[in-house]
């Protein structure tokens, strides 16, 4: 979001088209970002903002990401929205194990994202836990515009193509960093997934 | 309200209820746990009393008391309009011995509020046609509602990951958390 520096409009003759360059993984990067095809986990009182997040009134099909998909070897980013309780833990891990490569994960409320105020013997405290998270939406449960504020920042880490699961980090960013290349998937020796 | 209901249930078991009260309009019996069942299948067959529907079953444990478990039941007739909780107690200091007899051959709705209560407080039904776990899962070590059970002890199914700072909570410093995203000011930069 530069700043408009100049106000001169000029047309584009037919006879100078040319070439946009750009990088390969870049590219891939924006491509991905735009097609996000979700897998609803959908457990709590949660879902309600989700189904309000999807519906006409806060549309997030136009953020590119409207296109459920039930099955997880379809979908690539997985949203955990609600409480996950200790029984249900092997099943999340199972369906995250089932979706193909690149996959994102969105921890949706204070539930999924520590537990939030179930502190006992039930519940899983917080899915990263058990499954990498990529982003994490606080509010129980979190206003739509947090939901779609999550998912623009989810976009934002794709096209950086920062794989690294969002565990507290020392806020470093990858853009102004000199050791997360804005083109560069993973660092040598760390693996995708840790 | 239903105060006749006490009177008869006292005239029919003198020995086995132990005490009543009632509070706000709500009646209430304590039995001998030996003679459980044999009240609330007076409660459902007698005619004036006819408690159709079991609406409510569960436990309380009082760890400082000696029976330790009370068994709560609320029952509601719908011909007569009128209700009774009726409760019993049972176990030692130890929560040994805590057994009562099972009621779902007299209310279906027992089976499933039994279940949970075995699952949750370790009162054993005897006579239960299925007593295993309904909520927890079957790996799941003691009874998470007994007052001795430790609050902090989770049980997972699977282990956890093994990552660094997996156990961070809030309040997060400055210069860590999200790294990515519109951010507006920059604390650290490669320089330092
Ligand atoms: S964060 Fe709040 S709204 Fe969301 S699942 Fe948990 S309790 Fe329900």
């Amino acid at each position: 979001m530069g700043e408009l520096k100049t106000t001169e409009t000029r047309i584009v003759q037919p006879s100078e088209q040319g070439f946009a360059t750009t990088r390969f993984q870049d590219l891939l990067h924006w491509a991905q970002k735009y097609s996000l095809f979700m897998y609803p986990f959908v457990t709590a009182c949660c879902g309600m903002e989700f189904m309000a997040v999807t519906s006409p009134r806060y549309d997030v099909s136009r953020f590119g990401a409207e296109a459920p998909r039930f099955s997880p070897r379809q979908a690539d980013l997985l949203w955990v929205v609600g409480t996950i309780s200790q029984r249900q833990a092997p099943i999340l891990r199972r369906i995250w194990e089932q979706m193909a490569e690149p996959k994102w994960v969105m921890a949706f409320g204070t539930c999924a994202s520590s537990g939030g105020f179930y502190d006992n013997y039930a519940t899983v405290p917080g899915i990263d836990k058990i499954i990498p998270c990529d982003v994490y939406i606080p509010g129980c449960p979190p206003r739509p515009e947090a939901v779609l504020d999550g998912l623009l920042l989810l976009q934002d880490k794709i096209a950086r193509g920062d794989r690294e699961p969002a565990i507290v980090k020392p806020r470093t960013d990858p853009a102004t960093s000199k050791d997360h290349g804005l083109v560069q998937l993973r660092k040598p020796g760390r693996g995708l997934l840790t | 309200m239903s105060q006749r209901v006490l009177d008869l249930l006292i005239q029919r078991f003198p020995q086995a209820v132990l005490e009543t009260h009632a509070q706000h309009g709500d009646e209430t019996a304590v039995v001998e746990a030996a003679s459980w069942a044999k009240v609330a299948e007076f409660l459902k067959a007698s005619p004036d009393i006819s408690m159709e529907m079991l609406t409510d079953l569960t436990a309380v444990d009082y760890l400082e008391r000696e029976p330790r478990f009370e068994i709560v039941a609320h029952f509601y007739s719908l011909s007569k309009g009128h209700r009774l909780r009726l409760k019993t107690r049972v176990g030692n200091a130890q929560g040994e011995g805590v057994e009562v007899a099972t009621l779902v051959p007299l209310w279906a709705a027992a089976n499933w509020m039994e279940r949970e209560c075995y699952d949750l407080f370790g009162v054993r039904f005897v006579g239960h046609p299925d007593l295993r776990r309904i909520l927890m899962y079957p790996e799941f070590e003691g009874h998470p509602l007994r007052k001795d059970y430790i609050a902090t002890r989770t049980q997972p199914l699977i282990e956890y990951r093994d990552a660094p700072n997996i156990d961070k909570v809030a309040p997060f410093g400055f210069d860590e958390g999200m790294s990515f995203g519109r951010q507006t000011h920059q604390f650290l930069t490669d320089e330092e």
